[in-house]
């Protein structure tokens, strides 16, 4: 298992150790970690709207993919930065296939859990695209504010 | 129509791209089948019962003449010589060899097509009205904003794995030619009271094994708010569509669960989103109207002559104008409808040769384009009623000429057992029977409207539940039988038909029918369609014209 790390300058495998990871049930026990660098798993189950509060106070979130079809993290990953304005890292769990990695990415996963010696297939996949037509999570212009940007050049 | 520009271009281009290593890691081994089928069936690549099936995307049903060659030059190079349109106003191609699939997605980039999001569980092409552009009484052309929809909706990061797969389909006239109440989102662009343009937006319609007709999710949505409406519909359905089983995974099911709260949940998902960061800029549906400007009619009388006079002369022609050609909005123009259901062959089949020739006709009589039809047939949307009697003779000349229509023998099949491989029963074959025993063009003709709709199996492909007969193929230990359901419809007065009782037996399935038709003729009333007498009457007398006595059922 390894950690691919995306920013928009790189795509890098981390070999730096996770945080102290707690779940999102486990929080709601009342367990709380003592100090560190904190990380909650938050299932796909989950409604990420109503962690808004929670999440603030962990510097990265799993979420899960608990088969390649079961797509729910998508729009979790795009909630928590597109409306809660989640900054910390977003890490993609369980069946994190390279076909499916630049969706990922576009949807505010900063980091995947990959298979060893799988890196380099995953950094093709996410360059296989240069050009996107909607906005997301990702920084990526979008085509229609590009065909404007050349408009306007014209 | 639309043009592709440099950055529509380039996304098709990675694509092929992207598929071309993906399928030469399969050919080597380094991918399996199963890791290799999620990667082709977002490629529209199908593994059938003898061989692999491309499924090709037509755009709100929109061909050029060059795209139409290209089709042709497809089926000849890598296919047995034909196509087959489908309900969703794509074409399917039966015999691909899977190293050749690259090299078709590349022709097809060539003259800026592709087969992306034509199966998985994502958002399918957009489907839209034939007529388009065409018809009177159109509130703007649907295909601007299915185009919106099309960008919008191409590899969309969150929406490629949904429960299961999504069609939308937008329409902007009081006519429903586009089934909308059928689709996961059905859109009709209106103008409302104080004469504002906007979509009254349908969801959770759809057929398969629990067919819903679609309930009003929004009466009167602004037509600016368009993508971020979707995208808010598109949200919670990826977020609680079921998972645990793929025959409820539709959104209908969500919706069918509790339409009130679901319809609370997209607003205020919508009332939380960034609006104007979604919806398309103005500029942007602008640069996509300005593709769809109208071309340039000439001015013409009403009437034509000429087209009278053959109209006269001709009573096969006569005839053909009576069924396939439908009024065009601008004086002396026609709308020509080229069916694809001849008397016993495959609905839907066209070959490479007649494919040539109806781009032929495109370029030369309607502005260069070409419409496919959710019924399987294409048309001709502006052509001159001064060319009509050429456009028919080379029609013939090609064997497109069948007058049907909207009659008996333009029946909707899925491919069944003859490809399939969910099939439980042949679909072709009986609409091959049907249509023979109705090739009377003088008697089906009398019958009128009658859209008999064929599906192999529950999953309702030839959408067996909106047709005015409905003909469902069950599997009855081991042998092919036939289900029988009335008053069905996919049309603005849609509704879901009901099953008369039991099935019949291949060889007596087209007898059934016969007495159904019977009985309506001599219980109409003038002007009467079947569907209305149907609904007239009631199933009771059907019933019974079908089994004698309906204790018997």
């Amino acid at each position: 298992m390894a950690t691919l790390r995306i920013t928009d300058a790189d795509i890098v495998i981390d070999e730096r150790p996770h945080g102290e990871e707690i779940s999102l049930a486990e929080w709601r026990e009342g367990v709380r970690p003592e100090a560190g660098r904190f990380e909650l798993f938050i299932p796909n189950t989950e409604d990420v709207d109503a962690l808004a509060e929670i999440i603030s106070r962990f510097e990265a979130v799993i979420l899960d993919f608990p088969n390649f079809q079961d797509g729910r993290a998508y729009s979790q990953a795009r909630i928590l930065r597109e409306r809660l304005g989640y900054k910390g890292e977003i890490r993609a769990r369980g069946a994190v296939l390279c076909d499916q990695a630049l969706f990922m990415v576009r949807s505010g996963f900063t980091a995947l859990e990959i298979g060893a010696g799988d890196a380099e297939g995953f950094i093709r996949a996410i360059g296989a695209f240069t050009a996107f037509y909607q906005p997301a999570a990702d920084n990526a212009v979008p085509v229609r504010d590009l065909r404007a940007a050349k408009r306007v050049a014209a | 129509m639309y043009r592709y520009d440099e950055f529509d271009e380039t996304i098709v281009r990675e694509r092929v791209a992207e598929f071309r290593g993906q399928v030469a890691r399969r050919l080597t081994g380094e991918l399996s089948e199963e890791e290799f089928r999620p990667l082709r069936l977002m490629n529209g690549l199908y593994l059938q019962l003898h061989a692999y099936m491309l499924r090709v995307a037509v755009p709100y049903g929109t061909l050029s003449s060059r795209q139409m060659r290209q089709l042709a030059h497809i089926a000849r190079k890598y296919d047995k010589g034909y196509g087959h349109f489908t309900t969703r106003q794509n074409i399917q191609y039966n015999w691909p060899a899977l190293i050749d699939v690259p090299d078709i997605l590349e022709d097809l980039a060539d003259v800026e097509m592709h087969a992306i999001q034509t199966s998985g569980n994502c958002i399918r092409n957009i489907t839209s009205d034939p007529y388009a552009g065409a018809a009177a009484g159109e509130i703007d052309d649907p295909r601007i904003w299915s185009e919106a929809i099309r960008q919008w909706s191409s590899f969309h990061p969150e929406f490629s794995f949904l429960p299961r797969k999504f069609k939308i389909a937008v329409t902007a006239s009081e006519h429903d030619r586009a089934a909308i109440k059928a689709h996961d989102i059905g859109l009709r662009l209106y103008r409302n009271a104080a004469g504002d343009r906007g979509f009254e937006v349908l969801v959770g319609g759809g057929l398969g094994r629990t067919p819903y007709i679609a309930e009003t999710a929004r009466a009167f949505l602004p037509e600016k708010h368009l993508l971020s409406y979707l995208e808010a519909i598109l949200r919670v359905y990826n977020r609680h569509g079921r998972r645990d089983n793929k025959y409820k995974a539709r959104i209908k099911i969500l919706v069918a669960v509790d339409a009130d709260d679901f319809r609370r949940q997209v607003e205020a998902e919508w009332e939380n989103s960034d609006k104007d960061r979604l919806n398309a800029p103005l500029e942007e549906l602008l640069r996509i109207r300005r593709h769809f400007a109208p071309p340039q009619f000439e001015k013409l009388d009403a009437e034509s002559a000429a087209f009278n006079v053959a109209r006269r002369e001709n009573a096969t022609f006569d005839r053909w104008v009576s069924h396939n050609v439908a009024a065009h909005r601008h004086s002396g123009y026609a709308i020509a409808n080229i069916s694809l259901k001849p008397i016993g062959k495959p609905p839907g089949d066209i070959s490479a040769d007649q494919m040539d020739a109806v781009a032929d006709l495109a370029e030369r009589y309607s502005f260069d384009e070409v419409r496919a039809t959710h019924e399987q047939n294409l048309c001709l949307p502006h052509v001159k009623k001064d060319d009509l009697f050429a456009i028919w003779r080379a029609l013939g000349d090609a064997g497109l000429a069948t007058a049907n229509i909207g009659l008996v023998t333009d029946i909707i099949a899925c491919p069944g057992l003859d490809y399939c491989d969910l099939a439980n029963a042949r679909s072709i074959p009986i609409a091959e029977r049907i249509a023979e025993r109705f090739a009377d063009p003088v008697e089906a003709a009398d019958i009128g409207e009658l859209k008999i709709k064929i599906s192999g199996c529950i999953n309702a492909c030839g959408h067996h539940h909106v047709g005015h007969i409905g003909i469902l193929g069950v599997d009855k230990k081991g042998e092919e039988f036939y289900q029988i359901m009335l008053g069905g419809s996919g049309a603005e007065d849609a509704s879901l038909g009901e099953i008369t009782g039991r099935s019949f037996s291949s060889s007596e399935v087209v007898g059934a029918v016969d007495k159904l038709i019977g009985f309506y003729k001599t219980n109409r009333q003038d002007g009467e369609r079947f569907l209305d007498a149907y609904r007239r009457l009631g199933p009771d007398p059907f019933k019974e014209a079908l089994y004698g006595d309906a204790s018997n059922n």
